[in-house]
């Protein structure tokens, strides 16, 4: 017989026997403000990195953990417009501040946190990627695609030097970055042409 | 050229995305593009199950130590605490192993490496499960660790286990062994332990079934040689045990062998709770086997005008700690040792050896990168003494078809040595270097002066089999079924980022003229498709589906012949999946011919048989070959030994493109680890212990070291194969290393003879 298969995380609420409670601290319950969304972050331990709280209360796992000491950017956020490695930022930290992960990124027109139009329509970042190759096994992909679009929402006609310094906090081991560039030259062109945000 | 050889170069591919159509030749879209770019692709570090516990594996810090005791009592006291469990707890097979089983699930009297696992735990939550780990007590009893592979074999030097300190050792005596040259150069060669590094860390979700058997979520490069293995560790037969494909996040080779898989597994048949285990980097650094890190000795033999005469090449390999697939690497190391030349006569000797360094095992192009950096050496060095352009020489010696390999094999598929080596030096040469911040040595730090800025350039070539070796038989089986206008293909194939995805899709449309999706794969249901390794699956299991597809093309033009009233061979099957007959007045798709009815065939894939090499290395092991070149284009920095790779360009050998981006994604993905490997990345071991276990330390190319790479490939159709298609994965890989090395020497006139390159190499 098989079993049904298991989902992807969705936020279940840990129910851990941890260190705060026997050394008599409290857990805390604090909100982030998560694509445009309040969520409740609720038994969280003073010391849960972003990243742990976005993928494994909050189920919200395009945030990718591979290195888990900000060397790879496989798991870049946005923190109040700024690029960061959640893995590397307190997760009280950046309460009552505007938080966005690959999940909230949405095309032109669009409120951040429309996950329904978030997870129907592509971003020119997200389409330049799959049409010019820049996916593989697609692990460095959603922290790819954050940085690509903080690279162009602050500098929309980036020169090499500006592409490769944004993206050398990005490690990729598939594609020897090749694809991923082209798919910046692209996304410059889309958006240099008005044809989408 | 060869007749029926065409140069292809893909440096810019068009973008032909944004539908789902695609026939083999074109570039659609990944069909896992989309949850990819938006992150809801499940890797198997993203998945979760109801009730779900943790677990963590307890690994040794010592190289060589005896176990004298293991108390887990202080671990299980700790509430939240489930399960541990230790060698006492492996119901079945004690040990495991890719070719032999040789390694412990867990250390029961001894530890080996550092980073061998000796116990394991289940817990509510993460860290409960670190804090687990640091109760356990475990009595150990250091003991003098082997760390130098050369003394392995020594007779002074006891076994450290009971298989011996000798994994395997290879032979291979070709021609007239007492032949000589006019020139005679010689070298000693080493390359470093390098490191698979894919990003998605090792990870699995084992769920318990309630009734004994075990269903495993697993990030892996072959499910069923995991299952066979996890089943025998746990002593289940086969069908209790089943394999689903977790999100892989890259392999290259790394997960091949068992890691998390039987620990998982066995932590959730004990507990009766899913357990997930996902290794932090540190852990994955010692949790899968490395690059075998080589010593090398060459001496070539040449005439006066340049034709090679006779190689001889002694080859040592540090296995590490447990054997893996050590013995298909020294194997491969020992039969491509003499590069893609026409080398009448040779002398190889291989020899992989067991020592308490990390187990080594497969990487990319295994034993041909580390004897390509080797044999590219050396025939530059020849180059040198004969006084003739090192591009001269190569295709001089240039291997072709019908050509015979030490092995006494003789090529008989697609060998356009010569075609790869022109193609890439035909590439334009960059321009000089300037002074932006991207072209120094150094990078934005502006360390370099360009007054010691000096650029080289330099060529290798390099090749290796496609396909497994050596009378193994690498089957794959594929299912397709025809239904309401789809093609629905189920395969067992790892799809591990290398877009087999996309080509088994292209290959069922192109077949049967219609939409196509690819299963889950798992091993329910449906045979092994072999590994994801050895440049196989487009092969083997293109093959599988395109046989697959094509039966049931047949069926559905037998279905329209009897609605017809005329003979089958009547209706012609089309190659672009349509169904035609100019009497019936019939023309149109195989999808469409197919209506409400339902079609379905399975297909096994088989190449043709190969054997197993004789005492003096003799046979014909393998089925096909690759082959590449590549042109590498350096500035050094003489005085801080900085290097910047500025360009790399080749010409591969690909048979046939089926498509451009994914084919030009292998290249550049290649030439980055060949570069890497070149200049950057190595496991720095001292003792037995990782000193760089993280990617601070452990640096791989990002963007800013990526050189321009500028690719042709070469379709010169292999005759074997379906489509002609070869497969494009480890080529990139084997001479890229070589070529950079010979750029370097170029730059600086140093004779660099160790990869990877550091600055005190060369100041």
């Amino acid at each position: 017989m098989t079993t049904s298969p298991p989902t992807p995380a969705h936020g279940a609420a840990d129910t851990a026997d941890d260190p705060g409670h026997r050394d008599g601290t409290d857990d805390a319950v604090y909100e982030l403000t998560v694509n445009g969304v309040a969520r409740t972050v609720e038994g969280a331990r003073p010391t849960d990195s972003l990243l742990h709280v976005l993928r494994d209360r909050l189920g919200l796992p395009g945030a990718k953990n591979a290195c888990e000491q900000g060397e790879c950017g496989s798991c870049s956020v946005l923190v109040d417009g700024v690029l960061v490695c959640a893995c590397l930022e307190l997760a009280e930290a950046a309460v009552g501040c505007e938080i966005t992960t690959v999940e909230g990124l949405t095309p032109p027109g669009a409120e951040p946190g429309d996950a329904a139009l978030a997870g129907a329509i592509l971003t020119d970042v997200q389409q330049a990627m799959i049409e010019a190759g820049g996916v593989q096994c697609g692990f460095c992909t959603p922290g790819f695609v954050v940085a690509i679009h903080d690279l162009l929402d602050r500098v929309p006609d980036p020169d090499p030097l500006d592409v490769r310094e944004a993206l050398a906090g990005n490690l990729c081991r598939c594609t020897g970055y090749g694809r991923i560039l082209a798919a910046v030259e692209q996304a410059v062109t889309v958006r240099g042409n008005g044809r989408s945000r | 050229m060869s007749v029926g050889t065409s140069s292809t170069d893909v440096q810019a591919p068009p973008a032909r995305g944004g539908s789902a159509g695609g026939h083999v030749g074109d570039s659609p879209i990944r069909p896992d593009g989309t949850p990819k770019v938006q992150g809801r692709f499940a890797f198997a570090s993203d998945l979760e199950a109801e009730g779900m516990l943790w677990g963590r594996t307890l690994r040794s810090p010592h190289p060589y130590a005896r176990v004298r005791s293991i108390d887990v009592g202080p671990a299980l006291a700790i509430a939240g605490v489930s399960s541990v469990v230790t060698a006492d707890d492996v119901p079945g097979a004690s040990t495991y192993g890719l070719i032999s089983p040789d390694q412990p699930v867990f250390a029961r009297d001894v530890v080996r490496y550092v980073g061998e696992a000796v116990a394991a735990v289940a817990a509510d939550h993460p860290d409960t499960a670190r804090r687990a780990l640091s109760a356990i007590v475990v009595d150990y009893e250091p003991l003098d660790p082997l760390v130098d592979p050369a003394r392995a074999t020594a007779a002074e030097t006891p076994a450290i286990h009971p298989d011996g300190n000798v994994i395997r050792h290879i032979r291979i005596q070709h021609g007239d062994p007492a032949a000589t040259g006019d020139v005679v150069v010689e070298g000693v060669y080493e390359v470093g332990m390098q490191d698979q590094a894919f990003l998605g860390p090792e990870s699995g979700l084992a769920v318990p079934d309630g009734e004994g058997g075990v269903d495993l979520w697993v990030a892996t490069q072959w499910l069923h040689e995991d299952r066979d293995q996890v089943a025998a560790c746990l002593g289940l037969p086969h069908d209790r045990v089943r394999l689903h494909l977790g999100g892989v996040g890259g392999a290259f080779g790394g997960r091949e062998d068992l890691s998390m898989q039987v620990h998982a597994c066995l932590l959730a048949l004990r507990t009766g709770h899913p357990v997930k285990m996902t290794y932090l980097r540190d852990e994955s650094f010692v949790g899968h086997v490395h690059r075998h890190p080589a010593r090398m000795r060459y001496r070539h033999h040449a005439t006066a005008a340049g034709d090679l005469v006779k190689v001889e090449a002694e080859v040592l390999l540090d296995g590490g700690a447990y054997a893996s697939s050590s013995s298909a690497v020294v194997s491969n190391a020992a039969r491509f040792a003499c590069g893609p030349y026409r080398v009448p006569n040779a002398l190889v000797d291989a020899t992989v050896v067991r020592t308490n360094n990390p187990p080594c095992g497969a990487m990319r192009g295994f034993g041909a990168v580390q004897v390509c950096f080797g044999h590219e050496s050396q025939m530059d060095k020849l180059a040198t003494r004969l006084g003739i352009d090192p591009v001269e020489l190569r295709l001089r010696n240039a291997l072709s078809t019908g050509d015979v390999l030490p092995t006494g094999q003789k090529v008989t598929g697609a060998a356009p040595v010569a075609e790869c080596i022109r193609a890439a030096d035909a590439h334009p040469l960059p321009s000089p270097a300037g002074d932006g911040w991207l072209e120094r040595p150094g990078g934005v730090g502006r360390t370099a002066e360009l007054t010691n800025v000096r650029r080289g350039v330099g060529v290798a070539v390099g090749f290796k089999n496609v396909l497994y070796s050596e009378g193994f038989e690498d089957d794959s089986e594929a299912r397709v079924r025809l239904a309401g206008g789809v093609a629905s293909v189920t395969c067992a194939v790892a799809e591990v980022g290398q877009g087999f995805v996309t080509i088994a899709a292209q290959i069922a449309r192109t077949v049967l003229g219609c939409d196509a999706v690819v299963e889950p794969a798992g091993t329910v249901g449906i045979d092994s498709a072999g590994s994801s390794s050895a440049s196989r699956q487009t092969w083997m299991s293109g093959g599988a589906v395109l046989r697959a597809a094509q039966l049931v093309a047949a069926q559905v033009r037998s279905a329209v012949a009897e609605r017809l009233g005329v003979a089958p061979e009547s209706v012609t099957l089309t190659d672009d999946g349509r169904l035609v007959s100019a009497s019936a007045g019939v023309d149109m798709t195989v999808a469409h011919a197919a209506g409400g009815e339902v079609f379905e065939a399975t297909a096994v894939h088989r190449h043709r048989r190969t054997y197993p090499l004789d005492d003096r290395g003799q046979g014909d092991a393998d089925v096909s070959f690759v082959f590449a070149a590549h042109r590498a284009v350096v500035d050094v920095d003489t005085d801080l030994g900085l290097v910047r790779v500025v360009q790399v360009t080749t010409g591969q050998d690909v048979g046939r493109v089926l498509h451009p981006t994914q084919v030009i994604g292998q290249i550049e993905g290649g030439i980055a680890q060949g570069v890497g490997l070149a200049v950057m990345e190595e496991m720095v071991i001292d003792g037995g212990v990782v000193r760089n276990p993280s990617f601070t330390d452990y640096l791989i190319p990002t963007v800013a070291d990526m050189p321009q790479v500028l690719a042709t490939c070469i379709e010169e159709p292999e005759p074997e194969a379906p489509f002609g298609a070869k497969g494009a994965g480890e080529p990139p890989t084997i001479s890229s290393t070589a070529a950079v090395v010979a750029a370097i020497r170029a730059a600086t006139g140093v004779d660099v003879s160790r990869v990877p390159v550091r600055p005190w190499d060369l100041v």
